[in-house]
């Protein structure tokens, strides 16, 4: 009890306490531009009233799909690449340089973006060179597709990795040796054997997106904003703490209703 | 049937070069942004072109006449040093239970103990900025602190526990019944077993401590921090310095993960005897 106790006291104080709180404030209101403790639910119908709050929380939820899509599908070759073409040794150095991205500051490679896809910026620079361009990358879709890639594909392939390293070999060389083909092989045995490494990959990649609020709002232009660029808006700007509350907890919602789905779907028995 | 065999082997020589020349354009998309930074961090031109301008000091200069920067930079660390004792103090804790007692709720526990992660730091960040100012301690450095403790204690308990699974069960009940107090067991055999993971735990937690910026962002009021710094820059406009800071920052980073890993590789590869 010595060695539990702490920890459910510090996690029930200071991560428990503040969303829960989150919650609470979500029915707070604001009376001359201070928050006044209540219970109503005026902040919710204010925010369900509003379009731009659906707007928003369907485009957040279309960008996050589609960046899990994108990030599950580019990663898929490179971790199959990695889990049977090279050896164990070789295999974890390239996953020590895959966690290099995560201490560099996601910010600096942002930035980083901006300035090689920016109208002037270093590609336009270089097409212009062979009569090409000037494209528009930035404020774009595409600009937070890669924003979002810059923040996700290290992870994504480095579970996708070490779920299919994991992959039995035997079970591959007996569906080799029944006939399996190539590509039967991929989809009959390593998906399947490795699936609940895959869908862990797509959920992770699937929150970050969801949460993130640099790329949307650095690279994709912010139009229309996304949830947690919403949530900034609403906190520094309009003090309406309360309806950024809201936000939270549909993002929250949201979020949990996606990773269970997703873990129940990783856990079935079914293939 | 030669023929089939040799085309075979040639395809599957082709598919695994393919497979190859993808990872590599993969690892040139991953690796671009960081190394475009650190070139355009040396270079004199304001807004970077290709071909770049002549090699300068010019921007680390301008950061290094900053009190601004040099004050974010003394709050980056006292925070991120705070917070990696106090993260390593709690996920070692938390590893310890997991790998020692079995009891009812254990699942329940772990859950609460490793969520945070999970949430989004914008919702954490508001969350957090709302109960500081509730509990009427908003503003001051140590509820950064508090903060990335919650965020980074996750990691530093999967470290610990993952070393922890290498340590004999058995060893710690020899020594009780040996008549050794539970902390005399803690502190002369789990401690000095764990101590590599303890030490990258320390070093992994600094770093994600020293990189966030979300959270600090909401919570930090007054007390900047280096990531903070950084983000309000960005809103401005073009400005290398930000190559400079995030250069500085990256070698901070790189060197704790290094250290980091070090530690986890050369940990004392003996087995301590069995009794």
């Amino acid at each position: 009890m010595t060695w539990r106790l702490p920890v459910i006291v510090w996690q029930l104080l200071f991560f428990v306490g503040p969303l829960l709180f989150m919650i609470a404030m979500s029915f707070f209101l604001v009376k001359n531009y201070r928050m006044v403790e209540a219970f109503e639910m005026t902040s919710w119908i204010k925010m369900f009233g509003k379009g731009y709050f659906w707007d928003s929380y369907f485009f957040t939820l279309a960008l996050a799909a589609w960046a899990t899509i994108v990030a599950t599908c580019v990663a898929f070759p490179a971790a199959f690449g990695l889990a049977f073409k090279v050896s164990d040794g070789t295999r974890r150095w390239i996953i020590f340089l895959l966690i290099i991205p995560f201490f560099t500051s996601y910010l600096v490679r942002t930035f980083s973006w901006y300035v090689i896809l920016a109208e002037s910026g270093v590609i336009n620079n270089i097409l212009g060179y062979i009569g090409l361009g000037p494209y528009t990358m930035l404020n774009t879709r595409f600009g937070t597709m890669v924003g979002y890639m810059t923040l996700t594909l290290p992870l994504v392939i480095i579970l996708q990795t070490l779920s299919m390293a994991n992959v039995d070999k035997n079970l591959i060389e007996a569906a080799q040796n029944l006939g399996a083909g190539r590509f039967q092989v991929i989809c009959k045995v390593i998906i399947p054997s490795a699936k609940v490494g895959l869908i862990i990959g797509a959920v992770f990649c699937f929150i970050l997106s969801f949460g993130d609020f640099v790329a949307p709002y650095y690279l994709g232009g912010s139009k229309p904003p996304t949830l947690s660029i919403l949530i900034i808006d609403t906190t520094k700007s309009g003090q309406q703490w309360p309806r950024a509350a809201v936000v939270a907890v549909m993002m929250t919602t949201t979020l949990m209703i996606v990773a269970f789905t997703a873990i129940k779907l990783a856990y079935s028995k079914k293939t | 049937m030669n023929l089939i065999m040799h085309l075979r082997i040639n395809a599957d020589r082709v598919i695994r070069l393919l497979l190859l020349g993808y990872l590599a354009l993969v690892f040139f998309f991953i690796f671009t942004p960081i190394v475009t930074s650190i070139i355009f961090s040396f270079n004199s031109e304001r807004f970077p072109t290709i071909p770049l301008g002549s090699f300068t000091w010019k921007w680390y200069q301008t950061i290094y006449a900053d009190a601004d920067v040099w004050e974010a930079a003394k709050t980056s660390i006292v925070v991120a040093i705070s917070t990696s004792i106090l993260a390593t103090l709690i996920g070692f804790c938390t590893a310890y239970t997991d790998f020692r007692y079995q009891f009812r709720g254990k699942n329940s526990y772990l859950v609460l103990a490793l969520l945070p992660p999970t949430i989004p730091l914008i919702i954490l960040a508001l969350a957090m900025l709302a109960w500081f100012s509730r509990l009427g301690i908003s503003g001051k450095i140590w509820t950064i602190v508090i903060a990335h403790t919650v965020l980074c204690a996750p990691f530093a308990m999967a470290v610990i526990r993952l070393r922890l699974q290498q340590m004999d069960p058995d060893l710690e009940s020899a020594a009780w019944n040996l008549g050794a107090s539970e902390w005399a067991a803690m502190r002369n055999i789990v401690v000095p077993f764990t101590k590599s993971a303890i030490i990258s735990a320390l070093c992994l937690t600094m770093a994600v401590s020293f990189d966030e910026f979300a959270v600090a962002w909401f919570v930090s009021g007054l007390n900047k921090t280096i990531p903070v710094i950084i983000l309000e820059i960005l809103q401005g406009n073009i400005d290398p310095q930000i190559n400079a800071i995030g250069t500085f920052v990256f070698v901070t980073s790189i060197t704790l993960v290094i250290i980091a890993q070090l530690f986890f590789i050369l940990r004392s590869p003996k087995q301590p005897t069995h009794v």
